[in-house]
């Protein structure tokens, strides 16, 4: 007799967005920023893998399997996921939020004036959120790389050095706009929705407040301020 | 109605359907024969006697001795438990006990912890507090674990009794600051606010400030849990103020600088909980920084130590001075190495209880086996709670406390990868073993040096540990280590069982084998229904059984809710989906005097 999955629960999961309890704010080590997203996650931005399982995975049952491939199946908008199971290992949720927050600071030893940098991320179209802690990342690049892990239909524009000089270029702004399906946009601190890339990353991770992903051809109305904001700081 | 959770169960009084026969007991001289009970002395004398009977398993074996003495130890019985808030109603408890002082109240089943129950399930406390206070406005002390208590509870208890004097909370939710605020102004009695591993909301209410002024009675005061800003002059205040204050423990909002001016006030605490170990500024170069290691030196009682929650490691030695007197140290949000652990370990000589992260490795474990021979209790979390992470402990580390430290009672192990034969090793070093639980995190994971299943390691655990009355498995498990459970592990009476066995067998194996099952929680696990009719002579005798992700369906259950009336079968989906088919998400069932509870949300049906 088959089970038949429920999505509810792991829907409840990830939905809940609490500080490490999302795929991408995800506990830290103290090792350092080296890790970025939990990287079994399986998911990338190339491949697009409907069927949501690790074929090497031995481990999973056949009641498992199930779940998992009804995971995707159903709704392939959701990332593809070798998930993990919801309420496994059984460690209280409590515990598992003290300690993200209790490692993160203990591992920030180095750097001066560390807070949390927990931001929200929607997407449009996505039916939930996401938090992720920006001070796992060091640039554009890895940022990106964990977003698009988090939600596999979206695409970030160049970002990087290049990416910086693309945004400065208005008319290479709009085409990168135009093309791609989604862009990353955020609140700063002055409550103005820019777009990601725009800043440099220090100075990005200082006042995003919160990430949207949205519509490549919504975000245009923002390029302009965007290019506007960068003109003032070069 | 009551069980005793740590000794030999004795027969369920609750069910009174059981208890009523009537038993004549013969006192001396007058064997009448009359079915009606004449006693050769007055209900007082007994009274007298029965006042001295404290034990919850006593109580219930005087309780069935005949009509009389069922009478009397009601009329004496001051604490009552309940291990489900549904077994009985609050009604017929305080029709029952005329003269309660103390409650202690469990609602959810474990398994709600873990996210895996979908919320608004049950479990309230508000029709509790109503009839306690009709029935009982002397009560002086709430005990509730995984119950939802609101505000207006919290609010009902501080105005409703008036010589309230003790609330601990535990795994609680559904309340707030603002609550908390009400609750502690109004209880001018209050000794002890215990909140453990609860959820409350941070309506901002600035509750340290709202205890009343003059002297307070405050013996234990626990709120690491709570997370929200406290206003730190009025906890100074308090503090100053509370002279017979032995517990104290403190959220991370609590700056190693103000734990420092705290514990200058109190050094008579016995237990306490650092807030977050470290300073809310960096203090400058030619600043001058408290003296800590003082601080803790004038504490000549503490004897339990916890919290460290943002830990600061230059600030961890300020503790060594009392770590010789340590017998419980919770290090369990502390994310250090050996290295950083074995200074401080290698003081605890008399340290029964340790909690600590996986982040100590083996090697923090050999050092700890090497200094703490009176440890009892070992608790080792895992920094990172997924399945597919890297394991800093192992069979090594398990090992190694098996042969240090040989009075050990109680273990949870979280791990990587296990071996059977550290399992076995354990199982003959210690002996005393009343709680075996060991998780390996990735499922189905074999023995990772022999690649069996771990069968053979619990079955050593059930076979040599004969005190054993707590188990949880892991790893790769066959139906063998079921049969290996039934047939050794007499006394058990809370499994919990995840990803394991092979068919139905398994479950048939414990639930004919172990009489003493009282709580047993099962998750993906390929057990159908013929499984669970193998229990129905049993079922009156446990708490509560769950099995979710397993291969149970609606009729099966319903079969069995037909043939056990005394059963509430409760079939559980996820909040927001709808009834698919006949299989079954979760099963909850558990006796009850009451039948099918009222308060049920709509994704519960009740066979």
């Amino acid at each position: 007799m088959e089970v038949g999955l429920k999505m509810g629960f792991e829907e409840t999961e990830l939905r809940l967005g609490l500080p490490g309890g999302g795929e991408g704010g995800e506990v830290v080590r103290k090792r350092g920023f080296s890790e970025t997203v939990d990287l079994k996650l399986n998911l990338s931005s190339s491949k697009q893998d409907t069927s949501g399982m690790d074929p090497n995975d031995e481990k999973v049952t056949g009641l498992n399997k199930e779940k998992n491939l009804l995971l995707s199946a159903t709704d392939p908008a959701k990332p593809p996921a070798k998930a993990q199971v919801v309420g496994w290992p059984p460690v209280r949720s409590f515990r598992k939020n003290i300690l993200a927050t209790a490692i993160r600071k203990s591992g920030s030893d180095e750097s001066s004036g560390e807070k949390v940098a927990f931001v929200k991320v929607s997407m449009d179209g996505a039916p939930y959120l996401r938090k992720v802690d920006l001070r796992m990342y060091t640039s554009y690049h890895q940022l990106s790389d964990a977003l698009a892990k988090m939600f596999s239909y979206f695409t970030i524009g160049n970002c990087g050095s290049q990416g910086l000089k693309d945004f400065m270029n208005e008319s290479k702004l709009m085409d990168l706009l135009n093309g791609s399906d989604y862009v990353p946009t955020y609140e700063d601190k002055d409550g103005d929705w820019m777009l990601v890339g725009d800043v440099p990353w220090e100075m990005f991770v200082e006042s995003c407040k919160r990430l949207r992903i949205m519509k490549g051809t919504e975000a245009i109305g923002l390029a302009p301020k965007a290019v506007e904001k960068c003109k003032k700081m070069s | 109605m009551s069980e005793d959770d740590d000794r030999q169960q004795s027969p369920p009084s609750d069910l009174e359907f059981v208890s009523n026969k009537a038993r004549n007991c013969n006192a001396t001289g007058s064997g009448s024969g009359n079915p009606e009970f004449q006693s050769a002395y007055p209900d007082q004398v007994l009274e007298n006697v029965l006042h001295f009977l404290t034990s919850k398993r006593d109580r219930n074996a005087v309780s069935l001795v005949c009509k009389s003495w069922y009478r009397v130890e009601a009329l004496t019985r001051s604490e009552l438990f309940i291990g489900n808030c549904y077994a009985v109603s609050p009604a017929r408890a305080t029709a029952r006990f005329a003269r309660v002082r103390a409650l202690h109240l469990k609602g959810k089943p474990r398994f709600a912890d873990f996210n895996m129950m979908p919320s608004d399930w049950g479990a309230h406390f508000n029709p509790w507090a109503l009839a306690m206070a009709k029935a009982y406005p002397w009560l002086e002390k709430v005990h509730l674990k995984r119950m939802s208590v609101t505000d207006d509870d919290l609010a009902t208890l501080a105005e409703l009794f008036l010589g309230f004097k003790e609330l601990v909370l535990v795994c609680c939710d559904g309340f707030g600051t603002s609550g908390l605020a009400i609750f502690v102004n109004k209880c001018r009695q209050l000794k002890v606010l215990d909140l453990i591993e609860s959820e409350s909301s941070d309506d901002e209410a600035d509750w340290i400030s709202c205890f009343p002024e003059g002297e307070s009675h405050l013996e234990s005061l626990i709120f690491d849990c709570v997370e929200c800003h406290i206003n730190f002059e009025a906890l100074e205040r308090l503090v100053a103020r509370s002279p017979s204050l032995k517990k104290l423990r403190l959220n991370r909002y609590v700056s190693i600088g103000q734990l420092y001016r705290l514990m200058v006030r109190a050094p008579q605490l016995t237990h306490l909980g650092t807030g977050s170990f470290s300073s809310s500024e960096i203090a400058g170069q030619g600043d001058q920084e408290p003296d800590y290691v003082n601080a803790f030196a004038a504490c000549k009682t503490l004897v339990c130590l916890s919290g460290f929650r943002e830990i600061i490691l230059d600030y961890l030695p300020a503790i060594y001075p009392v770590c010789a007197n340590l017998t419980s140290l919770n290090f369990s949000y502390a994310n250090i190495t050996a290295e950083q652990l074995k200074p401080i370990i290698s003081k605890c000589h008399k340290l029964q209880v340790f909690w600590v992260l996986d982040s100590i490795c083996d090697e923090g474990l050999q050092a700890v086996a090497a200094t703490c021979k009176e440890l009892r209790e070992l608790r080792v979390f895992p920094v990172d709670a997924r399945e597919d992470s890297d394991g800093p402990v192992s069979e090594v580390g398990l090992q190694a406390i098996s042969e240090g430290c040989r009075k050990l009672q109680s273990i949870l192990y979280f791990c990587q990868q296990m071996t059977n034969a550290a399992v076995i090793t354990m199982s003959k070093n210690c002996p005393d073993l009343v709680v075996f639980r060991l998780c390996i995190m990735g499922r189905h994971r074999a023995d990772h040096v022999t690649g069996e299943p771990m069968d053979d390691g619990f079955g050593a655990i059930v076979m040599n540990c004969k005190k054993l009355t707590r188990l949880a498995v892991s790893g790769l498990l066959t139906d063998k280590v079921f049969d290996y459970i039934g047939r050794h592990g007499k006394l058990v009476r809370t499994l919990s069982v995840a990803f394991a066995g092979d068919s139905d067998m398994g479950l048939k194996y414990v639930l004919e084998g172990c009489p003493q099952l009282q709580k047993f929680e099962i998750r993906d696990s390929p057990f159908g229904d013929a499984a669970l009719r193998s229990g129905l002579h049993h079922y009156y005798n446990m708490r509560f059984l769950w099995m979710s992700s397993c291969r149970l369906t609606r009729r099966g259950c319903q079969e069995i809710a037909r043939a056990m009336p005394r059963l509430v079968v409760e079939v559980i989906r996820s909040a927001d989906e709808e009834e698919v088919d006949d299989a079954v998400e979760i099963l909850y069932m558990y006796r009850s005097l009451e039948g099918p509870r009222t308060d049920a949300p709509k994704f519960v049906t009740i066979s």
